[in-house]
């Protein structure tokens, strides 16, 4: 670890200055934290009043649990549609954006405003877009494809609506990732293999979409975790997990298990899951990431 | 570019209209929306020019919503929560960088391992230690059985009991979210591109660590405090889950859980024109804090996840 040569000496003043630091951190994490592993071990009654040690029993019921199952392939088919649609668009956006020299800021200044849009509002806005009966997107849908649109009815339509929402929010972040990656790329590389006889398209796949590798690597990650964890407003929000749990992703069940059906050790183990899922996300993202992303402001 | 392809820049161009006006798409129609009276927002489908009653729907929104107090509570909670993270994210990273103690190192591994901890994953707990801040305490106090020796030596049964609830109070909004590993990484990288000989100059003229913190560090790191301060504004504006918990008093709800309210279900009449008009308040701050300190922005987002 890093540190500068020249230092104070003040130890009791340097132990000071971290104290808040520490104390909200073993307050509000460490302390819960430790107190959800433990419980993840306990079957306690609703009302908090005993608890029994049973080893692994909560985990072994969770991954038993058809519902649990679901919401995992649920969560997979989440994180995947968002991240593949908002990486995509906002890809496209954002070369798009580079290329137009001119207007590169104004392009940013229109696109880049979602970003402050809560989750939650998004999934409102969406709702409002494809509601059954009032959205001007369903009545479309429903007009021109004689589609039975019903976000509300139908599992397949309300999974559609939050990766919509969802969606939309993280283009403009994912925009300006790419943006900046895109940015960074020497003009001369472009240039050189423009002179070579290479055609846009063929220099944005040879060159271009390489270098943006490992931009491409944090975005998906950074938009993964986005859908694991702040899509828990869109849900909320939106569709509270149904109809039929087919939205339950699992951030929602934690919540659900835990403060709504009071079932306090399987919502601290799924936690615990929850945690170790994302231990191993932010290992995978320092080792590659760390590394080999290189950004210039 | 480099050469001409005019087919190409016209693509570019079209592309990035249809790109602008989609993404744009969903406030615009909730713009219009809001400015409808209720015969026209539900009409199928809804006019797509606006009315002219978009002043009188977001009075109706603000009264119906309560969100003149909910926005007061989201700005509150969203500058307490910015400037929480930013002042003890400074000190903590100065301490770290600058002083060389024992268990520095620890310190720093401590700060480090919350990276991994986002709120959504340990709610239950979490909840439960906001909802009696001493409940540690107490469980210590059970455990070493005191109430039975302080009875003993009284003669008499007595129960002890600790308790400070964070519930429905800006403390429980605010505290639990304070803490932020990216904020005092952020600082960190940053102070350790700052020269030796700036502290070494401050030691040799005799300034105090405090003085060389206030004096040159802090105004050093304007750049990165303008860009973290929006970063964690919207952060702190956009916060659903927390604050869903942790109040249950109407009074001290934020104004994104309380817009809630006014979206219609099944039953009610459908004034979308208000919940829209509503919408429209609750986005603005964030949006307008983001659009105003663009540069800011992108540079400290950019920056926080090298």
């Amino acid at each position: 670890m890093l540190r500068k040569r020249s230092y104070f000496k003040s130890k009791g003043l340097a132990y000071l200055l971290v104290l808040p630091q520490i104390i909200i951190t073993a307050t509000f994490f460490y302390w819960p934290a430790i107190r959800g592993i433990v419980s993840s071990f306990m079957r306690s009654d609703p009302f908090g009043l005993k608890s029994t040690f049973i080893w692994f029993d909560n985990y072994i019921n969770l991954f038993k649990d058809p519902l649990y199952l679901k919401s995992i392939v649920i969560t997979l088919i989440f994180s995947g549609s968002v991240a593949l649609l908002s990486i995509s668009c906002g890809l496209f956006l954002a070369s798009m954006a580079n290329r137009a020299l001119r207007f590169t800021a104004l392009t940013r200044t229109l696109l880049i405003w979602p970003y402050a849009v809560a989750p939650a509002i998004s999934g409102i806005l969406w709702l409002f877009l494809l509601h059954p009966s009032y959205g001007v997107v369903a009545i479309w849908l429903n007009r021109v494809f004689g589609l039975n649109w019903n976000p509300l009815l139908s599992s397949r339509d309300a999974m559609l609506m939050v990766v919509l929402a969802s969606s939309w929010k993280n283009i403009s972040y994912n925009f300006v990732f790419f943006l900046a990656g895109l940015q960074a790329i020497p003009k001369s590389l472009i240039e050189a293999a423009a002179m070579d006889g290479a055609s846009p398209f063929r220099r944005f796949w040879s060159i271009t979409f390489p270098l943006l590798s490992p931009t491409m690597f944090f975005v998906t990650v950074m938009t993964i975790i986005f859908s694991f964890f702040e899509s828990f407003g869109v849900i909320h929000a939106v569709t509270q997990g149904g109809p039929g749990g087919s939205t339950n992703i699992l951030v929602y069940k934690v919540y659900q298990d835990g403060f709504i059906g009071l079932n306090l050790g399987s919502s601290s183990a799924q936690s615990v899951v929850l945690m170790l899922l994302i231990v191993f996300i932010t290992i995978l993202q320092f080792k590659f990431v760390e590394r080999k992303v290189q950004y210039t402001g | 570019m480099v050469e001409k392809t005019p087919k190409l820049d016209f693509f570019t161009y079209v592309a990035l209209i249809v790109g602008i006006v989609v993404v744009g798409f969903p406030i615009l129609y909730a713009i219009i929306a809001a400015t409808l009276p209720l015969e026209e927002v539900s009409k199928v489908p809804m006019p797509m020019i606006p009315g002219d009653q978009l002043l009188v729907n977001i009075k109706e929104a603000w009264v119906r919503g309560d969100l003149g107090t909910q926005l007061f509570n989201s700005f509150i909670m969203a500058s307490g929560i910015t400037i929480g993270k930013i002042v003890v994210s400074l000190f903590g990273a100065f301490s770290i960088v600058y002083f060389d103690y024992r268990f520095r190192t620890l310190v720093f591994a401590t700060v480090f391992c919350t990276l991994m901890l986002p709120v959504e994953v340990r709610i239950v707990p979490t909840y439960e230690m906001a909802a009696n801040l001493f409940g540690p305490l107490q469980g210590v106090w059970n455990a070493l059985g005191l109430d039975s020796i302080i009875s003993w030596f009284a003669g008499h049964d007595i129960e002890v009991s600790f308790e400070l609830s964070l519930l429905d109070s800006y403390a429980g909004l605010i505290l639990p979210l304070t803490a932020s590993a990216t904020c005092t990484f952020l600082f960190r990288q940053f102070f350790l591109t700052i020269p030796e000989e700036l502290c070494e100059a401050a030691k040799m003229d005799g300034a105090s660590p405090m003085t060389f913190f206030w004096k040159i560090l802090v105004p050093l790191s304007k750049t990165n405090i303008a860009a973290l301060v929006v970063i964690e504004f919207v952060y702190g504006w956009n916060q659903y889950l927390w604050p869903l918990l942790i109040t249950t008093n109407q009074k001290m709800t934020t104004a994104v859980i309380g817009l809630q309210h006014l979206i219609p279900s099944p039953e009610d009449p459908p004034d979308w024109h208000i919940a829209m008009a509503g919408t429209l308040l609750v986005v603005l701050p964030p949006v307008l804090v983001v659009l105003f300190m663009q540069r800011w922005f992108v540079k400290g987002l950019v920056e926080r996840e090298k």
